[in-house]
């Protein structure tokens, strides 16, 4: 396949937001005002687990400066059976309301109970802190293992086992237990000369975004509800907004303002249902801001786990056979991510004997949300760990064993879909050919270490208009809201396909009643799916460019051919922007369409290399050098797709060295704030090397695949393995702090300890 | 109800006059009260530095100062880096070298960048990752923001 | 927050006055740590006295007599830019520069950090061992407290209702003396101290003249540990000494086993930063030659 020049695409434009967003202009959820606008306090449960047996808000609502107080009793009845999508899957809707504020029962520390509006939010908070709550406290359950026991305590008497695709009616923690086979494993594993066997644990961690979660609502006069927020999904917000609230969703209109960060984490719906109740009682706008301590202990961070991999393979590194066991904990509710787990642990290799089991169970903790590749970044810390581990005992070169067993087109994965062109074996090819896995790494306590990683990536609608401007410019109108640069990435394709520059598109996102249904942006797929919506909005263009030239020269319209702007037929030729010029005596305004469901996604594998040195007095790991390998399919705009890479590995970095919900026994996050949950500064970091590799999706009508999740797949074992290396023994549980790696080298060392 | 306080200061080179109550943080009278909301929340803990301005010359969090604080003395925020009409040299870096996700934080880095290079105009790799380690970024992973800081300092010097 | 009113008093006499008779006020400096405090709920007050703009609280002096007068409400960024701490305590200024971010140092005051009484304190444990002393005033008198006195659980110090710190006061340091705080966190900065020491020393001919050996995180309050100083003197500077004292701080540590760390795993952090705190006021002191 030879490679399609491109003049826009591939190359690194100024995004066109910057300008409002290093100044300081551009608005963001918090920063919108309306006036007469009320703002929200949301009372949060103390405990862990309770049965909330009385709710008393008089006191509240006569403090000076209160407006209303709203309760779960303010939302209309809810229909058991009703089913709701949450953007990224289906919820029971009464599950999704419960979370918005407690009914009944609170199932986590943080669990919203009720909310207040007020003059400021001060006086909110001052407020909220006068409503009486009497809770009977209940036993909590904190990890997957513990909740799966008989004897545990059972946080939803209505949550029914789902095992192995049937109903079992057993109330339980598990929600569901799901199996992929492939072949046979006990074959697979008598074929093996070497076996390696481990048990892992992660830790529950945040997503982390700078910007708190934030909701405008203002429930009008006439029955519709204005709702302004930070989301990856405004039509999201609109849909579950209008589903907890018993409304058709033409009642409700969601502006998505600038969004301050999500990586998942802000597809659900938090607050916009609570502050429009508010609205509907005080006839007033009402803003709620969602303070960081909340934003730990009551929006969605992504599932710890406990997991078990077993991989067999021949002296040759040919690999026979490989087991997964995947609990996942979801939190309060279920949908653990732990599907997509079992999707990718070992999507990177081509195998005959596989077994995969995975189990979604609810604990006492807040419900998990997406975090960029969800669920994959655990699954491949325990594979990589373990082909690590493989290639070690083997003796031979990690990357070669990887290699070997490489999945390529044609390759089957255990949860069944067959691989399209992939970049499984160009990533991994990357990574040894690259002068970081090139360059010696000397010195004590040193050490290095790779992984793969996949993420499939998601396709969803997308919409998109194009309106063509007298002066040969083109506005984009789209739905995706923009959370690192996709206007521009989105804008380019227009771009190329107009024969335009980047600059001559002017992209906007706008409200849910201005465009098409539009998915979340999520799943690596804003550049891919909207990205194509704008290049079908183009081609519309062109095709009635065509036209308005054809009736120019007087000629036939399939005559018209268009190459870099430039619109020929006969000897005629006329360029993009003149021709704008005559739009308006020509026929009048041109607007292009583009509606798109995309199947085709293409799956992105990445791959890290990691070098540490590890105090072996202290147990500190310091990354001394780290490179980021990306399958982009294509890469529209090089520089924020490595930003893209370097985003992801430096979260896969905290993930792997010091980020975790420290919990206390009765179900409190002890570390709810910036300063204790330790995410990497600055100062904890090397540069970020990356290279990006593009093999194009077929699927795509650039190739692009999608590059948001992939990359923070690999970095938690990669670190891991690099561990292993300086200190010769291996760490299993995440995160990998440094009383941890002390106390790892101290159960190796067989002197005493110091 | 009990009155609020009348703070006479300086922002951005003009003088200003605002109410406040006691209780409010400068980061809330610059977003809420005179409607200049460049100036982020965060974490409302000092800990993440979105909300970073100077403060007589000194970048501070705003959310860990009182609006009565401000009472006689120089903010600058990051509506007020823009030389006029024209991009600051390190909001010009930081657009150049994509050293920008989501945005959330770079009000914050710019503003405390600005801090760095007025008085040290040729910072190490290291200094600079130091200066900034209580500016939180969670989409970046830093690098792009650091090369963007080293060619500020290069265009600010010649 | 509960709505609370300011004032920001002038003179000292002004502040102890209004101390006095708002025995529920608080004091703020830097504020990094009160509007934190009350914020979160753990404090609440109906007054805030800004201590800004007093004179004496503003201090920054020295002079070889009286050694360096640092006000209780100087800030971190203030101590470490001016030049006479630089010059005579080199590791105060390093000290200061590690409390919180840059941000945070513009604001925050050692006397804040003192104050707050918190056992993780970065600068507590190099007050100690610098053999500081507290004025403490109130509109009865003033008094002086020993630094290793002056904090007696966590977040709760020896001050009597209506007292306030108006300095700190470390002698001028020693010919041969060397002076430094270690701590370790598992972030570079932006992280409160897992453990930390901070040693002062005197060396006179290789041989070990004086010795103080403070701790930070290991136990409900700052710890000083004289044994592990004491131990020192009259020692010649090397591995044996040094690691004999490193030994006798991590023997007089009681931490606790929390979010940061075990019991274990501080204890032998406390020989380990001793060690090392240590060998750097050696270094520093013999480089001062």
């Amino acid at each position: 396949m030879s490679t399609p020049s491109y003049s826009v695409i591939g190359t690194r434009p100024i995004r066109h937001d910057g300008a409002d967003k290093v100044t300081g202009r551009a608005i963001y959820g918090a920063d919108f005002q309306m006036a007469g606008m009320l703002h929200g306090f949301i009372l949060r449960s103390p405990h862990a687990h309770a049965r909330i047996k009385r709710i008393d808000t008089s006191k509240a609502e006569v403090f000076p400066g209160v407006n209303a107080v709203v309760t779960t009793k303010d939302f209309p009845a809810v229909d058991d059976s009703k089913i709701v999508d949450l953007g990224e899957g289906n919820t029971p809707l009464r599950w999704a309301r419960s979370n918005v504020l407690a009914d009944g029962k609170v199932l986590y520390r943080g669990h919203a109970v009720a909310a207040v509006a007020a003059v400021n939010a001060h006086v909110a908070e001052e407020a909220a802190g006068l409503i009486e709550v009497e809770y009977e406290v209940l036993p909590c359950v904190l990890t997957a293992p513990e909740a799966m026991k008989p004897d545990a305590p059972i946080l939803h008497q209505d949550l029914k086992m789902k095992e192995l695709g049937e109903t079992t009616g057993k109330v339980s923690n598990v929600a569901e237990h799901f199996r992929h086979v492939m072949g046979d494993i006990e074959a697979g594993f008598a074929a093996a000369d070497v076996v390696v066997e481990r048990e892992f644990n992660t830790a529950t961690v945040h997503q982390g975004y700078i910007e708190p979660h934030n909701a405008t609502a203002l429930w009008n006069n006439d029955g519709r509800i204005s709702i302004w927020c930070s989301t990856q999904g405004s039509f999201v917000v609109r849909d579950a907004t209008a589903a907890i609230l018993d409304i058709p969703v033409s009642q409700v209109k969601v502006t998505p303002m600038e969004i301050g960060g999500g990586f998942g984490g802000k597809i659900p719906v938090y607050m916009e249902p609570v502050a429009a109740l508010l609205s509907k009682k005080t006839g007033r706008p009402v803003k709620i801001l969602m303070p960081r301590q909340a934003v730990f202990e009551a929006t969605g961070p992504t599932p710890g786990s406990y997991m078990k991999v077993k991989v067999g393979a021949k002296k040759d590194g040919t690999i026979t056979a490989a087991q997964a066991y995947l609990a996942f904990e979801a939190g309060a509710y279920p949908g653990a991510m732990v599907g997509p787990a079992g999707m990718t642990v070992f999507a990177a290799y081509d195998l005959a004997n596989v077994t995969i089991d995975g189990y979604d169970v609810v604990v006492n903790k807040p419900s998990t949300a997406a975090y960029r590749a969800p669920g994959a970044p655990n699954a491949a810390f325990a594979a990589e760990s373990v082909i690590d581990e493989l290639a070690l005992k083997l003796g031979m070169d990690p990357l070669d064993l990887r290699l070997k067993n490489a999945a390529k087109e044609g390759t089957r994965r255990a949860d069944g879909p067959k691989f399209r062109r992939i970049g499984c074996v160009e990533v991994l090819e990357a990574m040894k050919n690259s002068e970081h896995y090139k360059s010696p790494l000397e010195g004590s306590n040193r050490g290095r270490g790779v992984a793969i990683g996949f993420w499939f990536n998601v396709g969803l609608p997308s919409s998109c208009t194009l309106n063509v401007t007298a002066d040969g410019t083109v506005n984009l109108i789209e739905g995706s809201t923009d959370i690192g640069g996709t206007r521009t990435s989105i804008a380019m394709q227009a771009a190329e396909v107009l024969g335009l520059k980047s600059e001559d598109i002017h992209p906007t996102v706008v409200d849910t009643d201005s465009i098409g249904f539009t998915g979340v942006t999520g799943g690596s797929r804003t550049t891919f799916a909207t990205g194509w919506a704008a290049y079908e909005a183009a081609q519309d263009v062109v095709r009635q460019m065509k036209e308005r030239a054809a009736k120019i020269w007087d000629v036939p319209s399939e005559t018209v051919e268009q190459a870099g702007g430039v619109y020929r037929s006969n000897g005629h030729s006329i360029g993009f922007k003149e021709l704008a010029a005559r739009i308006g005596e020509t026929g009048g305004p041109i607007v292009g369409r583009g509606a798109v469901n995309p199947r085709g996604v293409g799956g992105s594998f990445a791959g890290a290399i990691v070098d540490v040195a590890v105090d072996p007095e202290t147990g500190k790991t310091t990354i001394l050098r780290f490179t980021s390998i990306q399958d982009a399919g294509k890469a529209i705009h090089p520089a924020y797709v490595e930003g893209q890479m370097q985003g992801g590995s430096v979260q896969g970095i905290g993930w792997a060295l010091n980020e975790e919900y420290f919990m206390s026994g009765d179900g409190r996050m002890m570390n709810s704030s910036f300063l204790d949950y330790r995410m990497p500064t600055a100062l904890d970091l090397p540069m970020i090397e990356t290279i990006i590799v593009e093999v194009p999706n077929p699927g795509h009508p650039f190739g692009v695949r999608g590059v948001g999740e992939a990359n923070i797949v690999p970095p938690q074992a990669a670190v891991a393995n690099a561990i292993a290396h300086a200190i010769g023994t291996r760490l299993t549980r995440l995160p990998m702090n440094p009383p941890a790696v002390m106390e790892a080298i101290w159960q190796k060392s067989t002197s005493p300890r110091s | 109800m009990r009155s609020k306080t009348h703070v006479h200061t300086k922002i951005n080179g003009e003088e200003r006059d605002f109410l406040c109550e006691p209780r409010q943080s400068l980061l809330e009278v610059l977003r809420d009260t005179l409607n200049m909301t460049g100036t982020k929340e965060g974490c409302n803990d000092g800990n993440c530095g979105s909300c970073t301005v100077t403060l007589d010359g000194r970048i501070v969090t705003s959310c860990l100062v009182l609006g009565v604080e401000a009472e006689g003395r120089e903010i600058t925020t990051i509506e007020g880096i823009a030389r006029g009409n024209d991009l600051h040299p390190i909001q010009k870096a930081f657009l150049e070298n994509a050293a920008l996700q989501c945005g959330i934080c770079t009000p914050g880095f710019i503003v405390a960048t600005k801090a760095l290079l007025d008085k040290e105009p040729d910072p190490s790799e290291e200094r600079i990752r130091f200066f900034l380690a209580n500016n939180l970024c969670r989409c970046t992973g830093y690098d792009k923001i650091i090369q963007a800081v080293q060619q500020a300092a290069k265009e600010m010097q010649a | 927050m509960k709505w609370f009113d300011y004032q920001a008093p002038t003179t000292l006499a002004n502040t102890l006055a209004l101390f006095d008779s708002h025995p529920g006020a608080y004091l703020l400096a830097g504020g990094t740590d009160l509007l934190v405090q009350l914020r979160a709920g753990r404090k609440q007050t109906d007054l805030v006295l800004d201590i800004k703009h007093v004179a004496e609280l503003n201090e920054i002096s020295f002079d070889v007599a009286d050694g360096l007068t640092l006000g209780a409400a100087v800030s971190c960024a203030q101590t470490y830019e001016n030049a006479a701490v630089k010059t005579h305590h080199p590791s105060l200024a390093e000290v200061a520069s590690i409390i919180g971010g840059i941000q945070i140092q513009g604001r925050a005051s050692i006397g804040g950090n003192l104050c707050n009484a918190a056992p993780s304190a970065d600068a507590i444990p190099l007050l100690i061992a610098l053999s500081a002393k507290c004025r403490v005033a109130s509109s009865k008198g003033e008094r002086q407290i020993a630094v290793e006195d002056f904090c007696i659980a966590p977040g709760k110090n020896a001050m009597l209702p209506g007292e306030i710190l108006v300095s700190l006061h470390l002698p001028a340091p020693k010919k041969g003396s060397g002076a430094s705080y270690l701590r370790f966190t598992p972030r570079n900065e932006m992280d409160i101290a897992v453990a930390g020491v901070g040693a002062s020393i005197v060396l006179e001919g290789g041989v070990f003249k004086h010795a103080r050996i403070a701790l930070a995180s290991v136990a409900p309050r700052p710890l000083f540990v004289p044994v592990a100083g004491d131990s020192l003197i009259g020692k010649p500077v090397n591995v044996e000494s040094i690691e004999a004292a490193a030994e006798l701080a991590k023997g007089a540590a009681t931490p606790i086993t929390d979010m940061r760390g075990t019991v274990e795993y501080r204890r032998h952090l406390c020989a380990v930063l001793t060690k090392r705190a240590l060998e750097a006021a050696v270094k520093q002191a013999q480089e001062a030659k």
